[in-house]
């Protein structure tokens, strides 16, 4: 009962406590880069992130495409070899890396701002950034290397569905195929291809830059300017194919030597855009997007110990992203799990959340907020989304309000209209009951 | 230093007046005997509560193995005020961050919160550091998460089984010889009372450091403390068996077969560790440290240089090295051949890169490279509270110094291209190694009769 007056003062210091966003500062380079800056002078170091809308959604026939090209950057460029290049960077302490999914495809630095350092890595960034020359070696050990990749995720039950579950939710849309390609495309590949695809995606206007760290203003307009100035302007990438909703549902069983069976049930979600998002992104916390506290884990795991990990949740992407379930268990027990999972699922939609559970995830997410932009990594990662998607520069701001407005109502006409369990991909991954 | 500290702590002890002040840290000591330790972090308005108990799977005995797992599991279900679950409830109506986690030497419980929020956890982890209810029918289907979770990181996952087996060969008495989540056969059979007497003797607070860290005020931290913690009363700890791994006089191989498409290996050689380490030779930790930097320091470190580039004999391949554990370990070496190139050529060329350090003194340049990112590193790794936070409580976890974290980065720079070379020779010795491979079966290999790939059913 000392719990229940001590939740009570607690959520009147909710009301009122005053959140704090990051201050994003917004413009472009000369050349039509967007930068977006967030000053955080406590510690003497930056993150640099430079993203291109330059995914494997950009694959076209030959997918694998995107995520080669954006590894094959730091091999060689400027006249400086893969061994050069790590070690330009790495001399002064910066850390660099590269990455590419299915919208997204980055190149990000942090570096202490002292100049012996940020001055050498900024240079390096830049040649590998503008320069690349796609060496014919590496390019050759690298195509190796995503084979073996293919491979490995043929040992992975976990990576198996995610495959399937893509191929299945997508069908012939871009998102269907994996950033890592298949092993029919990856062979094809080739460094003519790579760098058709470089010049057409990696370009100023089809860049944003975020910059988090202890800059001035000022330097980080010089900053920003001075690394993207060799980029062409270039063009903004095409829009994306609208996702088609799925007609009917499908369950998908693939053998595996596993003691036990994962399963990943889901459909096509959100996009960065919809105006269902918090209405859906509050309803699935409450569903499976709480951990330990959602109705999913309460079901799964807390009443009848089946799984150690169940989730649910939005993946927002520029277009429809995955709504996607997911749970692991012993394989003579993957049907109740299913049919639990199921039938939360389609009980939510029926029923709708409790004023109770939606006062508690409200609380959960607003009460949270300062979590979500303590450190300067996580401060980064919301920047390049709200820049890469154009969401407002009060994304922040209004994030609170946004959710705190959310009604019962809003939530289960949301997931009446939006979520469907007759239509859904189900993939099971596992081996037979013994 | 620890002697001074000694004297200080016992003539302050009744008013509590802080052990240690350094560097935006202050340490105090309740009259129970828990430890507190406050970091102030002033950059966003969180703080994060780390309660780490000085038990972990290297206390347990066969039998039992991963029992200190499965109480961590049985920490959220319940105490004489809390109801199951209802510990996480209350951290999440409060927009908290909550989780724990078990090694081999400590189990730890943490929440992130808004700062004002700090007595929500205090208040619950005061709760639970001694009235645990460790219900029957709950600890049933605990157990069964657990041997779930153990099939989803271990059975299921081939490198997973090999690592695994490599410990049980490399550690023969040493109770780093069974894994953390513990045996099935083990974690199949642990009775309500086996976890009820694990609780009474570890959880108490003199055995116990809370570590905090945020955007709050020493003092009055001290003050939350004292009023939830304070009254709690400490066990008569137990005295542990040192455990001392016995000699081992001569390689040691061990295969595993698993259904896999990609074989790996792992070789081990046995090191000391800062905790182990005479004071005449204290250094040589930092220099094993740095030698795991001069193979595997970044991607223009030597085996990304020459195996995975150069020879290309790895398709991946890392060292690890841990300098901060309780108990003597091992130093390892693990990875894939490329397609064409066997384990046994990978294993060839990771010994061709020991012999290289063995015989000659790594350069200027390379030490500097390594000196420069742990100098780097050491600025990156205040941008999150908790990391912080994991440094000082697994450092005083493991009976070390929390200050040690802010010495290391002077230790690793004191490193000589001399020094790495005598570790080397010293410990990289036929006579200190195990080996384990992975010899993978066909994935179809146990695939029914009936069907073949997959099916789809509408």
């Amino acid at each position: 009962m000392i719990t229940k007056i001590f939740a009570l003062i607690i959520s009147l210091l909710i009301a009122a406590s005053v959140q704090a966003s990051p201050k994003i500062e917004h413009w472009q380079t000369s050349n039509g880069a967007r930068v977006y800056f967030v000053a955080a002078p406590e510690l003497a170091m930056v993150d640099v992130e430079v993203v291109f809308d330059a995914g494997s959604a950009r694959d076209g026939d030959l997918s694998g495409t995107a995520l080669l090209t954006n590894a094959m950057l730091n091999e060689g460029a400027a006249g400086l070899n893969t061994n050069q290049i790590a070690a330009e960077f790495e001399n002064v302490g910066a850390q660099f890396s590269n990455s590419s999914e299915r919208d997204m495809a980055e190149l990000s630095m942090r570096s202490l701002t002292a100049d012996f350092a940020l001055k050498p890595a900024l240079a390096t960034f830049r040649k590998v950034l503008t320069q690349p020359n796609f060496p014919a070696t590496s390019f050759e050990r690298l195509q190796k290397q995503m084979l073996i990749g293919l491979q490995a995720e043929k040992q992975s039950p976990v990576a198996i569905a995610s495959r399937a579950f893509y191929t299945n939710l997508y069908d012939k849309h871009p998102y269907a195929a994996m950033p890592s390609g298949d092993e029919s495309s990856v062979k094809k590949l080739n460094i003519a291809a790579l760098k058709a695809f470089y010049q057409q995606y990696y370009v100023a206007k089809n860049a944003i830059v975020v910059l988090v760290g202890a800059l001035t203003t000022e330097q980080a307009k010089v900053l920003a300017e001075d690394l993207i100035a060799d980029l062409p302007e270039g063009k903004v990438a095409k829009p994306l194919a609208d996702v088609a909703s799925l007609t009917s549902a499908q369950k998908i069983t693939i053998d595996y030597p596993s003691s036990q069976t994962h399963i990943v049930m889901g459909q096509p979600g959100v996009s960065r855009h919809d105006p269902d998002y918090f209405a859906l992104y509050v309803g699935n916390h409450i569903l499976g997007g709480s951990g330990l506290v959602s109705q999913l884990s309460n079901e799964i795991r807390e009443k009848r110990g089946l799984s150690y990990s169940v989730y649910s949740y939005f993946r927002p992407m520029r277009e429809l992203g995955p709504y996607q379930f997911g749970l692991q268990t012993r394989n003579d027990q993957a049907k109740e799990a299913l049919d639990v999972m199921q039938k939360t699922l389609t009980d939510f939609i029926h029923n709708g959340p409790t004023e109770e559970e939606l006062i508690a995830a409200k609380q959960n997410i607003t009460g949270g907020f300062a979590l979500r932009v303590d450190s300067n990594s996580k401060i980064a990662g919301y920047t390049a989304m709200i820049g890469f998607y154009g969401l407002p520069l009060d994304y922040l701001d209004t994030f609170n309000s946004n959710v705190n407005a959310i009604t019962i109502k809003q939530i289960q006409d949301a997931f009446t209209r939006r979520v469907h369990p007759d239509k859904i991909v189900t993939i099971l991954v596992g081996g037979q009951a013994e | 230093m620890q002697m001074l500290k000694k004297i200080k702590l016992c003539c302050w002890l009744l008013v509590t007046i802080p052990v240690i002040t350094m560097a935006n840290v202050t340490e105090y000591q309740l009259d129970n005997g828990l430890k507190l330790i406050v970091k102030e972090d002033h950059r966003a308005p969180v703080v994060v509560t780390q309660v780490w108990y000085k038990v972990g799977s290297s206390y347990e005995q066969n039998g039992t193995t991963g029992i200190s797992h499965q109480l961590e599991h049985m920490m959220f279900k319940g105490t004489e005020n809390l109801g199951p679950n209802e510990f996480s409830q209350i951290i999440a109506a409060n927009g908290g961050n909550e989780n724990a986690f078990t090694g081999r030497d400590y189990t730890a419980y943490f929440q992130t919160l808004e700062k004002d929020r700090l007595e929500v956890s205090f208040r619950l982890e005061a709760e639970r550091m001694r009235k645990l209810v460790i219900d029957n029918a709950e600890l049933l289907k605990e157990r069964e998460v657990v041997a779930e979770e153990r099939r989803m990181r271990t059975d299921d996952d081939p490198q997973a089984l090999v690592s695994e087996a490599f410990n049980a060969a490399a550690f023969v008495n040493s109770p780093y010889h069974h894994p953390v989540i513990g045996w099935m056969t083990d974690i199949n059979n642990y009775e309500a009372d086996d976890l009820r007497k694990w609780y009474q003797k570890w959880y108490a607070p003199n055995n116990a450091t809370v570590v905090i860290v945020g955007d709050v005020e020493p003092v009055a931290v001290l003050a939350l403390a004292k009023q939830y913690f304070g009254p709690l009363k400490p066990e008569t700890t137990a005295l542990l068996k040192p455990q001392l791994e016995i000699e081992q006089h001569g390689k040691r191989t061990v295969e595993v077969k698993a259904p896999a498409e990609l074989p790996y290996m792992m070789m081990g050689w046995k090191v000391p560790v800062v905790a182990t380490i005479d004071q005449a030779s204290s250094w040589e930790p930092y220099a094993l440290e740095m030698l795991a930097g001069i193979l595997d320091g970044g991607d223009s470190a030597r085996f990304s240089r020459n195996l995975v580039r150069g020879e290309e004999v790895a398709a991946s391949v890392g060292a690890g090295y841990g300098l901060f554990s309780r108990l003597a370990d091992v130093f390892t070496v693990a990875g894939t051949p490329v397609k064409g190139k066997s384990v046994a050529d990978l294993q060839q060329a990771v010994m061709k890169q020991i012999t290289q350090l063995q015989t000659e003194l790594v350069s200027d340049q390379e030490l500097n490279r390594i000196k420069a990112q742990v100098v780097a590193n050491a600025v990156y790794e205040r941008d999150t509270v908790f990391y912080q936070a994991m440094q000082i409580g697994m450092l005083e976890t493991i009976g070390l110094d929390w200050r040690l974290s802010d010495a290391y980065v002077e230790n690793v720079q004191a490193v000589t291209a001399e020094q790495v070379q005598a570790v080397a020779k010293k410990y990289f010795i036929n006579q200190g190694l195990t080996v384990a491979e992975l010899i993978p079966m066909p994935l179809d290999g146990k695939k029914p009769a009936m069907s073949a790939g997959a099916r789809h059913d509408y």
